[in-house]
């Protein structure tokens, strides 16, 4: 739960290309990196709004984003310099639960495969990792996730499935909802617009058990079941 | 002034810390049925403003009364309910049932949802003889002139009214189609400011009646120019959805730019900027 107060301002400490993404670095300030998963809100300068990203990377001192510039918000992140300051909220929502995970297998899908590289290392170091990516310099951003599978378009990152597996996923919606029918018991982080990422704003709804609600109190992160409910109900 | 939030910018029960920063706390509009709102997306980002579509999702008024209104209650925030409904009866039905809150705003101006059937000063006088609470009338400033919807509903016994609502607003993605799943939605932010300034004065001069202003307001600069225009108090909407801690830092603010512009408190700059157009009309 949110406690009062406006977001953290933290200076950027680096600035990266990674294929067509942009691992951006802040100090991390007073901010807790939270659970994988979870996300933050930064501010996007020069935008009315902030913009959700869930956690990469956790070094010392530090909170790393992976950003993809797909519109102003974005390109505004990705062009900032190291000692520019943003507004910082979070950690966010609910991440993964690591504590039912016994066999994982971390499954990423493009953009999607930011919150991975800290969730790999909350999980010990080297769990199997199967990426899927659109072309060969979006399968660049795979250097975060040293030894994992990768496959490009048109080759499906399901094919790498195996579902015996305690499936962890982020990716976009047709990947998630692919990975919900072959693993029912996969947690899937999902995205959605957000204008507050606490609440608030009433934008983020999702189709979840059924009925449109909140993604960043009830998620990112969702049990399969609770979005293949309402597939299973019309089907 | 006090500063409390519009209504549908923030759930006191996702985040209670942030609505006790607030004098006053305003509900999420509550319709007789329960309602689960329009269809994702819901929001878009436009130059100096947003888009929302929300649809006016909420439990319905069985639920909000039974389940919401006492947690809201356990808050120790004075409450505002916001209502709304398709027709008069819808409202004062709503109204009759509330109890024990500090006011009741009337959602005269959703731009979500199909006009109600009657008129804003009908509903005002429908809910007049439901309840005794203070009802302030939200209303739009979509109207031609809405200083006459104000009066309309001031003769009709609103104790208030709260200015202004979204307005009505389209934005298209890359491929020219609509962004929002609805096709429109109300847009809020910076961009709403100046219409609001203007309502706000003109509304004042027409009726007398105290004013909740709202619309862009991100600062205490913003806040100290609702008051000049004519606002009592002022709401925070948009800025909310950045700026959880808005209401701490804008009332800090409205104390230092009172400081710099040599005015003793907010209520003292009530009514400083007159429109030219509301003077002309008070000399006509």
């Amino acid at each position: 739960m949110l406690s009062s107060g406006s977001p953290s301002r933290l200076r950027v400490t680096g600035s990266e290309r990674i294929g067509p993404y942009t691992l951006v670095r802040l100090e991390r300030g007073d901010l807790d990196p939270g659970v994988p998963g979870q996300f933050f809100m930064l501010e996007a300068p020069g935008r009315l709004l902030p913009r959700p990203f869930s956690l990469c990377l956790a070094p010392y001192r530090e909170l790393g984003f992976l950003v993809d510039p797909i519109g102003p918000g974005t390109e505004a992140l990705c062009r900032l310099r190291v000692g520019d300051e943003i507004g910082v909220l979070g950690p966010l929502g609910h991440g993964y639960r690591l504590d039912v995970v016994d066999r994982p297998l971390l499954v990423g899908g493009g953009i999607g495969i930011a919150p991975l590289p800290f969730l790999a290392e909350q999980l010990g170091g080297s769990p199997p990792v199967v990426l899927g990516f659109r072309s060969q310099e979006h399968a660049e951003a795979a250097t975060l996730l040293p030894g994992a599978e990768v496959v490009v378009d048109p080759v499906p990152v399901t094919e790498l499935i195996d579902p015996g597996f305690d499936v962890l996923a982020c990716g976009p919606e047709p990947m998630l909802r692919a990975v919900a029918a072959l693993c029912p018991t996969a947690q899937l982080a999902w995205e959605a617009p957000m204008a507050c990422g606490y609440g608030a704003c009433y934008g983020c709804v999702v189709e979840i058990d059924g009925a449109l609600k909140r993604l960043c109190l009830e998620g990112p992160v969702l049990d399969a079941a609770r979005v293949n409910a309402h597939a299973e109900a019309v089907a | 002034m006090r500063i409390l939030n519009a209504s549908g910018c923030l759930d006191a029960l996702a985040a209670p810390d942030i609505a006790r920063q607030l004098d006053a706390f305003v509900t999420k509009t509550v319709t007789p049925l329960p309602r689960e709102g329009s269809a994702p997306p819901r929001i878009a980002e436009t130059a100096h403003g947003m888009l929302n579509a929300i649809g006016l999702a909420n439990p319905g008024r069985d639920h909000f009364l039974a389940e919401h209104l006492p947690r809201l209650g356990e808050l120790g925030v004075p409450l505002w309910v916001s209502v709304g409904g398709f027709c008069a009866d819808d409202y004062a039905e709503t109204c009759s049932r509330l109890t024990d809150i500090e006011a009741i705003e009337l959602n005269l101006s959703c731009p979500n949802v199909d006009e109600a059937a009657d008129s804003a000063a009908e509903i005002v006088a429908a809910c007049r003889h439901a309840t005794e609470l203070s009802l302030y009338a939200k209303l739009s400033a979509a109207h031609p002139d809405v200083a006459e919807v104000a009066r309309a509903v001031a003769a009709a016994g609103a104790d208030g009214l709260s200015l202004i609502n979204t307005l009505r607003a389209t934005a298209l993605d890359k491929r020219l189609r609509p962004v929002l799943a609805r096709g429109s939605g109300g847009l809020s932010g910076p961009a709403l400011k100046p219409i609001a300034l203007h309502a706000v004065s003109v509304c004042a001069e027409a009726t007398g009646l105290p004013i909740v202003g709202m619309g862009g307001i991100g600062s205490g600069r913003d806040a100290l120019e609702f008051a000049a225009c004519g606002a009592r108090d002022i709401a925070l909407g948009t800025v909310l959805f950045a700026d959880p801690g808005a209401p701490a830092r804008v009332r800090a603010e409205l104390a230092a730019v009172c400081a710099d512009l040599g005015v003793a408190t907010p209520d003292d700059a009530t009514c400083l900027a007159k429109s030219p157009e509301t003077e002309r009309k008070v000399h006509a």
